[in-house]
Order: C-alpha cells, then sequence, then structure tokens
C-alpha cells in the first residue's frame, strides 16, 4: 500500500501513518461550494494543466481520476486506501484528484476547498511529508495564484483551516492504553492541548481496530514546522506509554497475554465468516502479537495489506460485484485466510 | 479557541445554561466551568456544536462597528448572515469585505490572527523586509549598549525578540 516496507520505518511499532495536507484555493474562482459547473470544469483543468506541464509530474508519474464519473463503492474504496477524504468521496459536483503511482501524494480537487495537497508516509515521517507537501505546493503556486492575505495567511472556506491550511496527523495504534483504561486520560490530555482525536477512517468514525489518529486544530499564527513539532511531542510521549505499558501487560502475565494474541491469530486465520468489526479487532490483537515479536511468522505489511482490502468498498472492488453484508462477511474471511495462508516474506 | 470567560486558558467544556428562558451557550476553559459550577455539560467540544452555535453568538467579543447587514460580496453573492449559518465563506472577497467581523472569530478559533507560516513566493518580500529591519535593529543595539542607554536597548531586545519568533521557520 505505501510501498515501502514496516520495518525500515521509525516507530513503525505504534505509529501507523503520518500525513501532511494543506487547503489551498484560487484567488479568482469562489470556494467550491458557491462555483457553477463551469467554473468547476476550469478549476481542475488549470490544476492538472498545472501538475502535468511540469518536469516534476514526468518524474513521479501522476494520474488524474475523475470522481465524479465514479461509481460510489469506487470512491468508498479509495477513501478505504486513504487516497482520498470522505468529503470528496461525498460530492455531488465536479471534482477529482491526482494520485501519485506510489501513492504517497494526492490532490484533491473541488473538495471544501480548491485544492486539498496530502502526503501519507507509513511510521513516523511527518516531516518527509511536510517537504512533499512543500514541494507541490510551489510547484502549483508557480502558475496559480492562491488566495492569501499577509494577516490570514491562506485563505480557506471554513475558518478552522486559515493561515498555514495545514493539518498534520498522525494514525497511532494504541492497544495497551485501550486494555488498561488509561487511554482516557490520553484524549482528555489531547483535548487540553488542541490537539484532535479521531478514528482511523474518517472524521466521524470510531477508533476501530484501536487506531487513533492525532491531529493539530490551531493552524493560524504557528509556523508549519512548530506545528509539526509539537504533533511530533505529543505523539513520542503516547508512544512511549504505549510501550511501556505493552511491556509492563507483558511482564504482569505473560501467559494471558500470549493466549489472547494466539487466539486471535488463531480465530483470524481460520473463521468462516468475519464482520468488518470483528476483523479490526483480531488485527489488533495479531498486529501487538507482532510488533512485540510473540507472533513470527506474520510480517506487518501483510496485516496493513489485509486491513485495507477486507474493508466493505474493495471488498466489493476485489469481487467484481456488489455484495451484501452477509456476503461481505463470508468473502472477509476467506480473504484473510488466503492472504495468511500465502505469505509473501516468510 | 479560547475560553470565552478569561480568555487565556483553551476551551475544552460547551457550557449550556438557561437563563430568563433563554439557553446561553459558551465555551470555556475547565477551570473557569467548573467554577460557573451547576451546569449542563456537553463535552468534549465537536466540530459540529461548535458550528452549529458558535458563530451566531459574539459573546465575549465587543465589535462596535455594525455594517450594513445586507452587505453582499459582489464576487460570490454571500452575505455575513450567510456565513453565520453555514460556517462557510465564500470567496477570497469575502475575507475583505467581512474581514473586520471574522478576525474577532477567527482570533477565538486561533488565539491568533497573525499568519507567520509559507508564504507564496510574491509575499515572501515582507520576510525579507522582516529580516533587514532585526539587522538595522541589531546594529541600534549594540551603540545602545556601547552608549550605556540601557532602558532603550531593552526596548530594542524586546522588538528584536518579538520580529525573530514571527519570522522564525518562514
Ligand atoms: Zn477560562
Ligand atoms: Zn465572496
Amino acid at each position: 500500500m505505501f510501498g515501502e516496507n514496516a520495518k525500515s520505518v521509525s516507530e513503525s511499532d505504534v505509529v501507523f501513518s503520518s500525513r501532511i495536507r494543506l487547503a489551498r484555493n484560487f484567488k479568482n474562482y469562489p470556494f467550491p461550494f458557491r462555483m457553477n459547473e463551469k467554473q468547476c470544469r476550469e478549476v481542475i483543468e488549470k490544476v492538472k494543466d498545472t501538475v502535468f506541464s511540469t518536469s516534476y509530474a514526468a518524474a513521479d508519474s501522476f494520474r488524474f481520476y475523475d470522481i465524479s464519473s465514479m461509481d460510489p463503492i469506487e470512491r468508498q474504496a479509495m477513501v478505504e486506501k486513504h487516497l482520498i477524504s470522505p468529503d470528496l468521496a461525498a460530492m455531488q459536483t465536479l471534482s477529482g484528484v491526482i494520485i501519485s503511482k506510489d501513492e504517497n501524494i494526492s490532490i484533491m480537487i473541488n473538495e471544501e476547498d480548491h485544492l486539498r495537497i496530502q502526503c501519507l508516509y507509513r511510521g513516523m515521517q511527518l516531516d518527509r511529508a511536510w517537504e512533499n507537501c512543500k514541494r507541490i505546493d510551489s510547484m502549483l503556486e508557480e502558475k496559480i495564484d492562491f488566495a492569501y492575505d499577509n494577516s490570514f495567511g491562506y485563505l480557506t472556506c471554513c475558518p478552522t483551516n486559515v493561515g498555514t491550511g495545514m493539518r498534520a496527523s498522525v494514525m497511532l495504534h494504541l492497544p495497551a492504553l485501550v486494555m488498561t483504561g488509561y487511554i482516557k486520560g490520553i484524549l482528555d490530555a489531547c483535548s487540553k492541548l488542541n490537539v484532535a482525536v479521531r478514528g482511523i477512517y474518517g472524521e466521524k468514525s470510531d477508533a476501530s481496530g484501536n487506531m487513533f489518529q492525532i491531529s493539530n486544530q490551531v493552524t493560524l499564527g504557528l509556523t508549519e514546522e512548530e506545528i509539526i513539532s509539537s504533533i511530533t511531542n505529543i505523539s513520542s510521549q503516547i508512544i512511549q506509554q504505549e510501550r511501556t505499558l505493552r511491556s509492563e501487560l507483558y511482564r504482569q502475565n505473560s501467559y494471558r497475554f500470549e493466549d489472547r494474541v494466539f487466539r486471535s491469530y488463531g480465530l483470524i486465520s481460520n473463521a468462516r465468516i468475519l464482520s468488518s468489526e470483528e476483523a479490526m479487532k483480531l488485527l489488533s490483537d495479531v498486529r501487538l502479537g507482532v510488533d512485540m515479536g510473540i507472533i513470527k511468522d506474520v510480517d506487518i505489511d501483510t496485516l496493513d495489506e489485509i486491513m485495507d482490502i477486507t474493508q466493505p468498498a474493495n471488498l466489493q472492488k476485489i469481487t467484481g460485484k456488489a455484495l451484501s453484508a452477509g456476503e461481505r462477511d463470508i468473502k472477509r474471511a476467506e480473504i484473510i485466510r488466503d492472504r495468511l495462508r500465502h505469505r509473501p516474506n516468510t | 479557541m479560547l475560553c470565552q470567560l478569561c480568555q487565556k486558558r483553551v476551551a475544552t467544556v460547551h457550557f449550556t445554561q438557561i437563563i430568563n428562558n433563554n439557553r446561553v451557550e459558551m465555551y470555556l476553559c475547565e477551570k473557569c466551568a467548573n467554577e460557573k459550577g451547576n451546569m449542563n455539560f456537553i463535552s468534549p467540544l465537536s466540530l459540529g456544536d461548535f458550528l452549529s452555535g458558535f458563530f451566531s453568538t459574539d459573546i465575549g467579543d465587543s465589535y462596535i462597528a455594525t455594517p450594513d447587514v445586507n452587505t453582499r460580496c459582489e464576487v460570490c453573492g454571500m452575505s455575513f448572515n450567510d456565513f453565520q449559518s453555514t460556517g462557510k465563506i465564500g470567496c477570497n472577497n469575502c475575507y475583505k469585505i467581512f474581514g473586520d467581523r471574522l478576525k474577532p472569530i477567527i482570533k477565538r478559533l486561533h488565539g491568533n490572527v497573525e499568519h507567520i507560516g509559507k508564504a507564496p513566493s510574491g509575499f515572501s518580500d515582507s520576510m525579507i523586509k522582516t529580516t533587514k529591519e532585526i539587522e538595522k535593529l541589531k546594529e541600534e543595539l549594540n551603540r545602545a549598549i556601547q552608549a550605556e542607554e540601557y532602558e532603550k536597548a531593552a526596548l530594542l531586545r524586546d522588538k528584536i525578540k518579538e520580529l525573530e519568533s514571527r519570522s522564525s521557520g518562514q
């Protein structure tokens, strides 16, 4: 999914992924919800012209997807792979996305803002994501006049995004903090620090599979580097606590710990029916087992792949037809059994 | 966003109170909320609550100017009322014509209204200007120290610190 394996990336035992997102708008067009069809089309064409006419595009080979012409399952499949936002998938008006071949960079067009530049990497790599966002931003800026004000900074459709227009986020896997209940204290502390916490698949979803996304709320009055370092600092404290609790739990009762992890591994490798919720829960246990070196014959990359392809829309895309919830649960179990049997790296 | 009572700490509590049959909503820090006592909490603060209630009130802020409510943006057709009901701004020009009224709202959201991050290349002039100004002030500071004008030196040092913190990171 992310084109590099988990072991080569820092903090990947707790940090699933890092993402930077920049909001930008054209100066000479109303923001998307105030545009007519002709204006929507012009904005899309101007972004395409800019991206595909630079030498940068040739090197990284981007591809344009017309969201408006895609059916709901295709759109949702892109959301599940974190390539586009749930808001872009829900757009009724003309919109699109330009995605790099390695799927690390997405440039969403006509979402809430004209442009949402997103860079996503696995593990703790906010700096790298920011470097790439900055590069794309500067490339676009050569041909596009952005809405910008000396005091408010980059102007956005919602005033919660003005200034840097930047959202820096990390996705953390926190099973030990959840098991012990300490997660509540973490969430409280985050809200006091102006840090938002969400679940893995977008703004409204619950934290399923013990995955939590933390991101900055304030976008104005700080430099991008300050925002990144505050999210990095908060994350590293959470990572430290998660690791301490993991080893403490294991030390206190290693049989019980191993039993839980191996039961989940046994279940997920053999089940014939798996709901999305149950799969996420079991995957979380198996991931914990792998990260702690208890389960040795599965790698994290396989688990990451399973997590994405067994989400509802991707399942239906793989099968090539619409499936009922019951059919999906059977198909999900089948795919997971298959992937865990044919492990590429063992 | 800052607490609407003390304007010092970050607001984490959505506070509702019924006063004379009127529902009053506020965003407070935990300390102020506890001191107010006797209340209903709807916490933690979510963006949904926030958009529905927040833009429509101006508790705690006193901007005296009450511009014409019928003013519409000539580019996108939005009025300030439209913004209050949707939480969305229509275009670049809206920020200019409604800027004075947006300022206190933006300040409440971010605790700040001065952008110090990345700017489009055409705007980086201001950054260069700041750097030059800092250099000039540093020379003045040296002269003030040599002349043993310590009060002046302290003022200059504060000014330099402020400019440096604004331009750091560019
Ligand atoms: Zn307060
Ligand atoms: Zn406007």
